[in-house]
Order: structure tokens, then C-alpha cells, then sequence
């Protein structure tokens, strides 16, 4: 059973933000014997080789046939898939768990990317609502906009969208990085626990509301604050990375990154219940 | 979860009934209790088109109360007397269905209140849209039924807002199906995605105000709210901008009038909508596939931002 502990003395990923406590108790035992790996098998997975390429049409499948004909693929050792008239159809390409090298030339419904853990995604149009969500690992690039509770309850991963976004952006997130090349609607950053948000535009009201840790960095103007959001400094170390990550994301590579804005949790609604109804006045 | 779906062609008529059922049909997955279409047609705007029923649909799936069809007829009777005490010449007449019918009236007034109040004093009538270009079409089943069942494909128009329904806190029958009319304006009508909780208290204000309720349908309120503002004097847009804070509850909803097209959203963005706009047309719909049903080729869209208001000309 995990622990969670605060400790005072930070590290590198603690004073950027990135997380606040430690891990503590038997989930730290080592339990992996490296002797042992070739017995490990990851349900669903296959070896594609990056350099077999092939294109699906998908205009006159259901999403199911899509996804089942995408698994389909890799099994064949397809590593490279381009998927032509997506033409908006929800749950797109979910469930992918291993890497695999995906290209949409077109827009998705909701639910596109879902449950995903591995693939690098690009996707040459718009995506609906909730884009990516529980993505695990991987990067997902959209070209255009993405609709509201973009990167739902993200564990990991990269998450770029070069438009804006809708309402509630990384909602209930957990880790990763979601990146944003416009602006974002309203309750951007809801009840995060971990990760990193990155709004190179405007945010809308309630920004960061009911955020329990991780970082969001905002390079315009913001609506206003959720409860328990609030203002951080914007350390060289958070820089440098602002700029890493940009470029590596090919989005706002020349962007000012020293003006941005930083928020973090105010942490007042930690242990909310145990607080007094006059503390929990003050909390909200 | 209900689907809406509307579209505005600006400088140029189009087949609206046609491609205004596809998007529906794209919806039909949100919901398909019941489907309605307000369609605004191209016509030489000297006649009223009144759409009204004398009954309701008890087929398959309805929570109304079956009649025999002698009372539509003596329903319609009625309607027709009242029609000419009031001086009002039915130049043309169509029933669809027994118990749903379509006037052309010739009648010269701008307020409608009266004459829409003496209409639906008449017991089990209904006016389900009054206007010069308007007609609301709406019925249970899902687009394709309700086109097919009321020849809608070939209706010539400039723009068009619709509904698809799954029924959630009220009947399943036509009264409480979208759009609705905003009473007593020519050629106003209103679709809705979502939930209104103060629905109870704005009635019984508006009702104190003389405005009328035909449903239990939290939806009916934004017609009813928005003709009330537009009654006192404002504008459209400056309507939807009070329903933004009049109302409470998670909405985004349409209203067209006859040379415009406006949408609402409120301020948490909680009801998705995705939205086309070019020079020519704008198209919106609770998911980008009701788009694709009229334009299968690449395009940008996008999703307006909580608290957003927007109104198109034609």
C-alpha cells in the first residue's frame, strides 16, 4: 500500500511544480526481475516495423471496423498507418497500447485517441469532445482546434493541439503535458491532480478550479481563477523547459516564455473534509 | 442528451429540408423520441403560414391519450369558425395527418397575441408556428420519419434549426418536442440542448406577464424568455445576451428568426456544439458529423467558448 508523504527538501520535477509529495511504503519495492522479461507480455500489443507504411480509407466503415481493421494492421507488422476520410466519426483509434506511427488526413468525432498508451498520433484536422482521454503514453498533434475536456484524465504522454480548445481542457489529469498553440475555454486544468498545462493564448473563467497539484502556464490573459488556484513564480528552471518542450512540440517555438504566467494549487482544499466549516469558508 | 442542428445560407437559397434532415439523421444517436424541423422557406410573404395540430400523435412510443379522430375534425371545425369571425381568409389548406395541418391565411395585423389566444383557447389546439417564411414541422420519430412523413425534403429556404430528442423530463408526444415557436412573434422559433433549473420560477414570472406555456418542456422557457425580452424591446442578440444570466442550467440552444440565425452558450460550456462558418454558410450541430451530412470535404470548425452569443443575417 502507497503512502503519501510531504517532504521539504524539493527535487528538480517538485520545484517546477510537477508534484509536491513522495511516494512512500511498498509500491517502492522492487518487484521487476530483468531475468524475467521475456515472460512479460502486454495484452494487445504487436511489433510494427515504422517503415511498412500502408493507407485506410475509412469513409465507409463504422468506427468499430475501423479500430478493429487499425489492429488488424499491426498485427501485420504495420508501423506506419495513414487513415484517409475520417470525416468526424467518434472513438477513432482508441485503445492503441503500443508505439505505432498514426496519421489521420482528417478531423475526428468524439472520443478520438482514447485509452492510448504508446502511438505518436497526427492528426491534420479538428478532434471533438474529449480527445485523448486516460492517454497513457505517446503524442497526439492536432492541427487544428479540439473541442471541450480535451486530454480528460491524462496519466501521460504529450498532448498538442496548434488551434484552441473548448471547456475543462485537461480535466482530471493526472500526468503528462497538454499543449495548447491558441486560446482555451472555461475550467482549463479542473481538478488536475498532476501534469502540465501550457496555453499559449487566452483562458477562460475559472481556470485551475478545484486544482489539487501540477502546473498550468498561461501566455495570455485569464479569465479568472477556480477556487484554491493561484499565482506561482516563474522560476529559470520552468523556463527552460517552456522552451524544450515548445520546440520539441513545434508549436510557439519563438514564443516569450518569461512573460508567461504560472499557477499552481493553493492546496487550501487539501484534506478538505477534515477542515473546519469556518476553514472550509476561507478554503472556497 | 438531445441533438440540435441548424444552418444558414447567406445571399442565396438552398434545399433546407433536405439537408437539414441529414444532419438530424447524423444526430439520430442523441435521441429519437421525436424530431423537429423549423424551416424557413422561401414564399412572397403576403400570407401567414399557421402549422397547428388538433391532436397528438399516439402512436408507438407516445405518452398521450388516444382520441378518436371525429374530435380532430370537430377541433378543426372550430378553428375554422374562429378563423372567419375574426376575418381571417384560409387561402390554402393541407392536412398532412389527422391530426396535423397547415394554413395559408390571409390577415393583415401585427399582433399576433390575440389571435394566437383565441386559436389555442379552443381545447386541444395547438399553434405549433405562426410567421410569413416559418414553419414548424415536428413529430415522434427520428429526421428521416418525419421528413418522409411530411414531404419535407423539397422545401426551398434560406436557413433552418432543428431537434432531436431523447425525451428526459417530459412526455413523449408533439407539445413538448423542439423547436418551439416563440410566442406570440411572427417567425420566431427556438431548439435546445440541456437542462434549465430555475424553469419553474421564470414561468410563473412570465406567466404573471401574460406570456403562454403550451408544455411542461424546460426548453419551451427560452422561446417564451427571449419573445418576452424581444416584446419589451430588445433586440435578438441582446435577448440571448440576458438568457445568459436569466437563465440557469447548462444550454446551448438556437433561435432563428426570419432573416437571422443566432446561437447561445452557457457559461460553464457544459452542451457541446462544433460550428461552421464561412461567407456563404454556417452550419452548426451538436457534433461535427451533422456538419459532415452537408459538407463531406475537409473544413475548419470549431467550438464557441462558454458565455459566447452569436447572430447571423441571412
Amino acid at each position: 500500500m502507497a503512502n503519501l508523504k510531504t517532504v521539504t527538501k524539493k527535487s528538480k520535477a517538485q520545484s517546477m511544480g510537477m508534484h509536491t509529495e513522495v511516494l512512500t511504503g511498498r509500491t517502492q519495492q522492487k518487484f521487476f526481475n530483468p531475468d524475467e522479461a521475456e515472460n512479460f507480455y502486454y495484452f494487445g500489443t504487436y511489433d510494427v516495423d515504422f517503415n511498412k507504411r500502408t493507407d485506410l480509407d475509412v469513409k465507409d466503415m463504422t468506427a468499430p471496423e475501423a479500430n478493429k481493421e487499425i489492429d488488424n494492421l499491426m498485427s501485420q507488422g504495420y508501423g506506419t498507418i495513414v487513415i484517409k476520410n475520417p470525416q468526424g466519426k467518434h472513438s477513432l483509434g482508441v485503445g492503441i497500447l503500443n508505439k505505432l506511427n498514426l496519421i489521420f488526413e482528417g478531423s475526428l468525432g468524439y472520443f478520438g485517441m482514447g485509452s492510448c498508451d504508446g502511438p505518436i498520433v497526427r492528426i491534420n484536422g479538428r478532434v471533438g469532445w474529449s480527445c485523448a482521454e486516460n492517454l497513457m503514453a505517446g503524442k497526439v498533434v492536432i492541427e487544428k482546434n479540439a473541442g471541450s475536456c480535451f486530454g480528460a484524465a491524462i496519466r501521460g504522454g504529450d498532448l498538442i493541439c496548434k488551434g484552441s480548445v473548448g471547456a475543462r481542457t485537461g480535466i482530471d489529469m493526472k500526468g503528462g503535458t497538454i499543449i495548447i498553440g491558441g486560446d482555451a475555454g472555461a475550467f482549463t486544468g479542473f481538478m488536475m491532480q498532476r501534469g502540465r498545462i501550457i496555453i499559449l493564448g487566452d483562458v477562460g473563467i475559472n481556470l485551475g478550479d478545484s486544482m489539487y497539484d501540477g502546473t498550468i502556464f498561461v501566455g495570455g490573459e485569464i479569465g479568472s481563477y477556480g477556487s484554491d488556484a493561484v499565482d506561482a513564480e516563474l522560476t529559470k528552471s520552468d523556463q527552460d523547459w517552456l522552451k524544450r518542450k515548445l520546440k520539441v512540440a513545434e508549436i510557439g517555438e519563438n514564443f516569450d516564455v518569461s512573460k508567461m504566467k504560472k499557477i499552481v494549487a493553493g492546496k487550501k482544499l487539501w484534506n478538505y473534509d477534515n477542515l473546519e466549516p469556518t476553514e472550509k469558508k476561507g478554503a472556497i | 442528451m438531445c441533438g440540435i442542428a441548424g444552418l444558414i445560407h447567406r445571399g442565396k437559397s438552398s434545399n433546407v429540408g433536405s439537408e437539414l434532415q441529414g444532419m438530424l439523421q447524423a444526430l439520430k444517436h442523441r435521441g429519437e423520441d421525436s424530431t423537429g424541423y423549423a424551416l424557413y422557406g422561401d414564399t412572397d410573404g403576403k400570407n401567414f403560414i399557421m402549422r397547428f395540430k388538433v391532436g397528438e400523435n399516439v402512436g408507438e412510443g407516445s405518452s398521450s391519450v388516444m382520441e378518436d379522430v371525429s374530435v380532430y375534425d370537430e377541433r378543426k371545425k372550430i378553428v375554422d369558425q374562429t378563423l372567419a369571425e375574426m376575418g381571417a381568409k384560409v387561402v390554402k389548406e393541407e392536412r398532412t395527418l389527422p391530426y396535423s395541418l397547415r394554413y395559408e391565411i390571409d390577415y393583415d395585423t401585427k399582433d399576433l397575441l390575440d389571435f394566437s389566444q383565441r386559436i389555442e383557447s379552443i381545447p386541444g389546439v395547438e399553434i405549433l408556428s405562426m410567421g410569413k417564411s416559418l414553419e414548424v414541422i415536428k413529430d415522434l420519430g427520428n429526421a428521416k420519419m418525419v421528413c418522409d412523413r411530411y414531404s419535407l425534403d423539397k422545401v426551398v429556404g434560406t436557413h433552418a434549426i432543428g431537434h432531436a430528442r431523447m425525451a428526459t423530463e417530459s412526455g413523449v408526444d408533439i407539445k413538448s418536442a423542439h423547436p418551439f415557436w416563440g410566442y406570440p412573434f411572427s417567425d420566431v422559433s427556438v431548439v435546445h440542448n440541456g437542462q434549465l433549473t430555475n424553469y419553474w420560477n421564470n414561468r410563473r414570472v412570465l406567466e404573471n406577464k401574460g406570456m403562454r406555456f403550451m408544455s411542461e418542456c424546460d426548453s419551451e422557457l427560452i422561446a417564451v424568455y427571449i419573445a418576452e425580452k424581444m416584446r419589451h424591446g430588445a433586440t435578438l442578440e441582446e435577448g440571448m445576451k440576458e438568457s445568459l444570466t436569466g437563465l440557469d442550467g447548462v444550454f446551448t440552444y438556437f433561435v432563428a428568426t426570419k432573416d437571422s440565425l443566432g446561437m447561445a452558450k452557457d457559461t460553464m460550456a457544459a452542451k457541446p456544439l462544433v460550428l461552421y462558418e464561412s461567407d456563404d454558410l454556417v452550419a452548426m450541430g451538436s457534433e461535427e458529423i451533422a456538419i459532415r451530412s452537408v459538407l463531406p470535404q475537409e473544413i475548419d470548425t470549431y467550438d464557441p467558448f462558454d458565455g459566447e452569443v452569436k447572430v447571423w443575417q441571412i
